[in-house]
């Protein structure tokens, strides 16, 4: 998935910009994401569903992916089934 | 990516939120995107391939960036205090362009260059009348350049540096917190809209959802003024604004400064007595010193809160000199010292900062200015000590060459400084037919002293310095040639030595 691209998920409102990525499936409440939304929602999956939060950056261990998510939803992010994870930085001072 | 991105999430996020304040006018995040995306239409009709900017700061800027981003055209603010044949020719260099602001000067300089031009009351309505109704527009993905601007040129012509919105974007997400404002947030914006830091304010207070509070023109009173009257929490200045603000707070201009969190600075040298004064000045507020360039999309190495206070209460020398420290690198930004011949130096070792990381661009129009591995040469010159701090020496171009020797500008005005008569000083090379480079220096006696001697001042550098340092001229001058963000015009002071 190329970077800059913008994915829908299939399942809730979440929408995510690709920052980095490898071959795998980006998923979204345990269904693929998009960049096309389907006309009926599929339901969510129980063990994706924690929600997504707006502003914040999902990364899987490897560090291969990194999405940032541009809208919130109540599934939650994986790659081919496992589970991304928010990248927390410590906060930097306002600089400018 | 698109930065346009970083408008668009505050708008999801905070549509009603004050966005930015300027000359009383007030804009939520909401109007600001419709603005922009009103830009949008205006730049595709108009046929510009740049937007420009001639105007002090407002919310024109932000709605140019933005706009500009959406039709992917890049947005070239211009310095409206160049001279008109300067200003003409880089006018030149982006013909034909939507040019923003002071209509009677472009009309009148570069009538002839095919410009659209509105003024700044003429733009904010007709992008307003020309949002677009849906969202079925077709932006531009932003694989491209975002912003050009043209560097200062302290040293040669301006060349055209080129930052692409993903070195923009590299350096906000990086760096800055999605939505990490309070309500109540304020940052006061002060530099000049041409100005890397400028450009880099707004984009990282509207991804914070933090309100911009616009000061067009700085003056101390005002800038006091407003930090009350917008009970502003985050503040940038150039060290000269500093030395001013402290002034008139020292003179009893009356201020209320209780919601002043965060004083950020940059730009230029600061002055050790000045920075300590702000200190004591400023107890509960956290100043961090930020170091970056154009080049770089602004910040690369800061200073912060903590390390300021640490090393102001510090015994141990070592730390205590970081208050002059640009501090350490951002964690997304890798930095390295070289010596001359691009060998990597240890710590302690003093050569040129090359920089490395998503931000930086290290791109002019003409060329890439880029080496192998993707570092950037920045020509400034300084070492890092053995805790990764790193210390600002000047311009790698300022080094005189004496009879093969290289001299640091700096080291040559640190000890020119300690003497109680001299307010400002600055070495730089005169020509020699004996050593190639000989030293020059310029130098401002301060008010209500004696002019010390010639003889004096070599004794004193003679004493704290080697005799390779002592200067070949010297001249006393009124004050020193510095720009509008406090950078000191060495060209400049050449000049007025080689006379």
């Amino acid at each position: 998935m190329k970077p800059g691209t913008r994915l829908k998920s299939a399942t809730c409102d979440t929408e995510v910009m690709v920052i980095r990525s490898g071959d795998g499936t980006i998923e979204c409440g345990g269904a693929a994401m998009a960049e096309a939304k389907p006309a009926d929602l599929l339901p969510l999956a129980t063990d994706f569903s924690a929600g997504t939060l707006m502003g914040k950056r999902y990364v899987d261990a490897d560090n291969a992916y990194e999405l940032l998510c541009v809208k919130p939803g109540k599934g939650s992010l994986s790659v081919d089934g496992v589970a991304l994870v928010t990248k927390d930085a410590k906060p930097l001072p306002a600089s400018d | 990516m698109n930065i346009a991105l970083l408008l668009e999430m505050a708008a999801e996020a905070a549509p009603d939120r004050i966005g930015v304040v300027c000359d009383g006018k007030r804009w939520t995040y909401a109007e600001l995107l419709s603005a922009a995306r009103g830009a949008f239409e205006l730049i595709e009709q108009s046929g510009a391939q740049y937007v420009a900017l001639l105007d002090e700061s407002s919310e024109a800027a932000v709605i140019a960036l933005f706009g500009a981003a959406l039709a992917g055209v890049p947005y070239c603010p211009l310095n409206y205090r160049l001279a008109d044949a300067d200003l003409a020719a880089l006018l030149g260099r982006i013909a034909p362009a939507l040019v923003i602001g002071d209509e009677e000067r472009v009309t009148r300089i570069a009538g002839d260059q095919g410009h659209t031009v509105l003024r700044r009351e003429e733009f904010t309505l007709k992008v307003q009348e020309l949002v677009p109704e849906g969202e079925d527009r077709a932006y531009d993905p932003g694989e491209g350049i975002a912003v050009q601007l043209f560097t200062s040129g302290t040293t040669a012509a301006p060349k055209a540096a080129i930052l692409r919105h993903s070195n923009l974007l590299g350096y906000i997400l990086g760096a800055v917190e999605f939505a990490s404002a309070d309500e109540d947030d304020a940052a006061l914006v002060v530099v000049p809209p041409y100005h890397i830091a400028g450009i880099s304010a707004l984009m990282s207070s509207i991804y914070a959802n933090r309100r911009i509070v616009m000061l067009p023109s700085f003056s101390p009173e005002a800038w006091l003024g407003l930090v009350g009257d917008e009970s502003v929490t985050n503040a940038f200045v150039v060290p000269t604004m500093l030395t001013r603000i402290i002034a008139a707070l020292d003179g009893g201009t009356a201020a209320d400064l209780t919601s002043l969190r965060s004083i950020a600075y940059g730009g230029g040298k600061m002055p050790l007595e000045v920075i300590q004064r702000a200190l004591d000045l400023f107890p509960e507020t956290g100043f961090t010193n930020a170091y970056g360039l154009t080049e770089t999309s602004s910040t690369v190495a800061l200073l912060g809160p903590e390390d300021h206070r640490a090393a102001l209460a510090s015994d141990d020398p070592k730390v205590r000199a970081r208050l002059t420290s640009a501090g350490q690198p951002l964690p997304t930004v890798e930095i390295e010292i070289r010596d001359e011949d691009g060998k990597t130096l240890p710590a302690g070792e003093a050569g040129e900062i090359y920089v490395r990381g998503d931000q930086v661009s290290g791109e002019y129009k003409e060329k890439s200015a880029l080496v192998e591995g993707g570092w950037f040469p920045t020509r400034d010159a300084g070492f890092m000590d053995e805790d990764g701090y790193l210390f600002l020496s000047g311009r790698a171009d300022d080094v005189i060459v004496r009879g093969g020797e290289n001299i640091s500008p700096g080291e040559i005005e640190d000890v020119l400084l300690t003497h109680a008569a001299i307010a400002d000083a600055c070495a730089c090379a005169v020509p020699s037919v004996e050593w190639g480079e000989g030293i020059g220096l310029a130098i401002v006696v301060r008010d209500g002293h004696e002019q010390p001697g010639e003889d004096e001042l070599k004794e004193l550098i003679r004493a704290r310095l080697r005799s390779s340092r002592l200067p070949d001229r010297i001249s006393f001058v009124t004050e020193l040639p510095y720009n509008e963000m406090g950078k000191l015009l060495r060209r400049e002071v050449k000049k007025i030595l080689a006379d």
